[in-house]
């Protein structure tokens, strides 16, 4: 009896060990950021990929610090990120050889309905100056994302140090999603990309009393690239990481981008070679 | 409290149809965990005998060591294990990052210092007139080593039980080493951390009720072989 037990273990472990090495040849795993994950815009992109590509796309999506890390180390096929300034300094430093500007959607500033620092209306740069100076509570994502590097570069563009000890300074270390609930539990202010706080206000529907108080302002837009990498990556499939930018920068694919969406709302804006 | 009966409405609503996402990520969870549990049983059970049976120089350093990597985090694991899968990492050729194999040498790093050390404890604690008694009717140095592991077999089913709860529900070195890739890498518990991080809370707790069922049919399993081993045992004494 014990040796048929130890039989069985033996077979289900060898059969879970080769059904876990079969892999389909024609995959392409893309490095990209939570956002376009969790919005569901890959998910929706995929199958019309693969049908105009023969690409099955397997995203590994993290952080935009750890994604640029994932292509340095040549673990992925392709970046699909969105940190302008990060993707130019990894090209410059030889990481990459190019990145295809392809769509860009946008950030804003959402803060407590009763607004203590005064900003409604006001340009993004005017509005930080104006929380520094009332000290209201502002929640930072604080985990190297994109959006954290953009919220950094807000604060040094309007001239300000970017703060960090500061008591009314929370910052998080979290998905954006999860620093949209502490930014509403604390009624602090906080900078999101517009497809997660879309996603936020169509669960929440202004229960927690947050609202978008500073948008439009073009220091706010957020642009996605794809970025090929170096040769010195051996490892990867270059070939099909160019497949694959072609058909996000090709009209068909731009369409595609700009239909995608969100509760009802359009997130993505198409902009290859503009 | 409406997440949580809305997300066992959910649970029971997946398993019942079949949900092929949910199941893609049930399929991971037990391979990644098979592989991982077999590696460190095969490894550990006879690592873990040596350290409780033998005596030998550096004995009580080694039995430190093991029971510090019971404290390592996992996190940290994860980390080490990506620096050393990484393309660029001395073990890149093999190709093993962000597949089930690669996370499961991770989760083996997790599992193997628990059978270590809890085998270990549970030879060192067999009754020491046991080897006594065997050696005086005769038995040779076999026969011994294998009373031994016949009155340690218990203690060694609850290591492995107990590395399987850490294995099966680990996040750090899963997320960190497997990547979290739809239909290959995902997991439960990634699965459950990405529908937490996109604010489907419902859904994460519906997936956190299937780990656990999941767990308890294996619990279960194991508990039935349990029994009917004691049964047998009790028949031949």
């Amino acid at each position: 009896m014990r040796k048929l037990i130890l039989h069985m273990t033996l077979a289900l472990v060898l059969a879970f060990a080769c059904a876990s090495v079969a892999f389909a040849a024609e995959d392409i795993k893309v490095g990209t950021t939570t956002s376009t994950a969790d919005t569901g815009l890959l998910d929706y992109l995929a199958p019309m990929v693969l049908k105009d590509t023969g690409l099955t796309m397997r995203w590994i999506a993290v952080g935009t610090g750890k994604a640029l890390e994932h292509g340095k180390n040549c673990d992925v096929d392709v970046l699909m990120v969105h940190a302008p300034g990060a993707e130019k300094k990894f090209i410059a430093e030889g990481n990459g050889v190019s990145r295809a500007e392809f769509m860009y959607n946008d950030f804003v500033l959402v803060g407590p309905v009763k607004d203590p620092a005064k900003i409604k209306g006001k340009g993004v740069a005017d509005s930080l100056k104006a929380v520094a100076a009332a000290k209201a509570p502002f929640a930072s994502r604080g985990d190297d994302s994109g959006t954290h590097k953009m919220e950094k570069n807000l604060w040094k563009a309007a001239s300000l140090p970017v703060p960090d000890k500061d008591s009314w300074y929370i910052g998080v270390g979290q998905g954006m999603l999860a620093t949209l609930r502490i930014a509403a539990e604390r009624g602090a202010y906080t900078l999101t990309d517009r497809g997660t706080w879309i996603k936020y206000e169509a669960k929440d529907q202004g229960k927690s009393g947050l609202t978008i108080l500073s948008e439009g302002d073009k220091a706010l837009l957020n642009q996605y690239s794809v970025i090929q990498l170096a040769p010195k990556c051996t490892n990867i499939k270059h070939a099909a990481a160019k497949k694959l930018e072609a058909w996000f920068v090709s009209p068909v694919g731009q369409k595609a981008i700009a239909a995608f969406k969100l509760e009802g709302k359009q997130l993505f804006f198409p902009n290859a070679g503009k | 409290m409406d997440y949580f009966s809305e997300g066992l409405t959910k649970a029971v609503a997946l398993l019942l149809a079949l949900d092929p996402e949910t199941f893609s990520a049930v399929g991971a969870t037990a391979s990644v965990t098979a592989l991982a549990l077999a590696v460190s049983l095969l490894l550990g059970l006879p690592l873990g005998f040596a350290l409780g049976h033998f005596r030998f120089p550096g004995k009580r350093g080694a039995r430190l060591f093991v029971d510090w990597m019971l404290s390592l985090p996992t996190v940290v694991i994860g980390l080490i294990v990506y620096a050393f899968l990484t393309a660029r990492g001395p073990l890149g050729e093999w190709g093993l990052l962000f597949t089930v194999p690669g996370m499961a040498v991770g989760l083996t790093l997790l599992g193997l210092p628990i059978i270590i050390s809890m085998t270990a404890t549970a030879v060192e604690s067999t009754d020491s007139r046991l080897t006594d008694t065997v050696l005086s009717l005769g038995a040779d140095r076999w026969q011994l080593l294998l009373a031994t592991l016949s009155e340690a077999r218990f203690a060694m089913a609850l290591a492995a039980a107990t590395a399987f709860g850490r294995i099966v529900s680990e996040v750090g070195i899963a997320m960190m080493v497997g990547g979290n890739i739809k239909w290959q890498t995902r997991t439960i518990t990634t699965a459950i951390a990405l529908e937490t991080g996109r604010g489907e809370f419902a859904t994460g707790i519906a997936l956190g009720i299937v780990l656990m069922i999941v767990a308890l049919v294996v619990n279960l399993l194991v508990g039935l072989l349990r029994g009917r081993s004691s049964e047998t045992g009790r028949r031949r004494a």
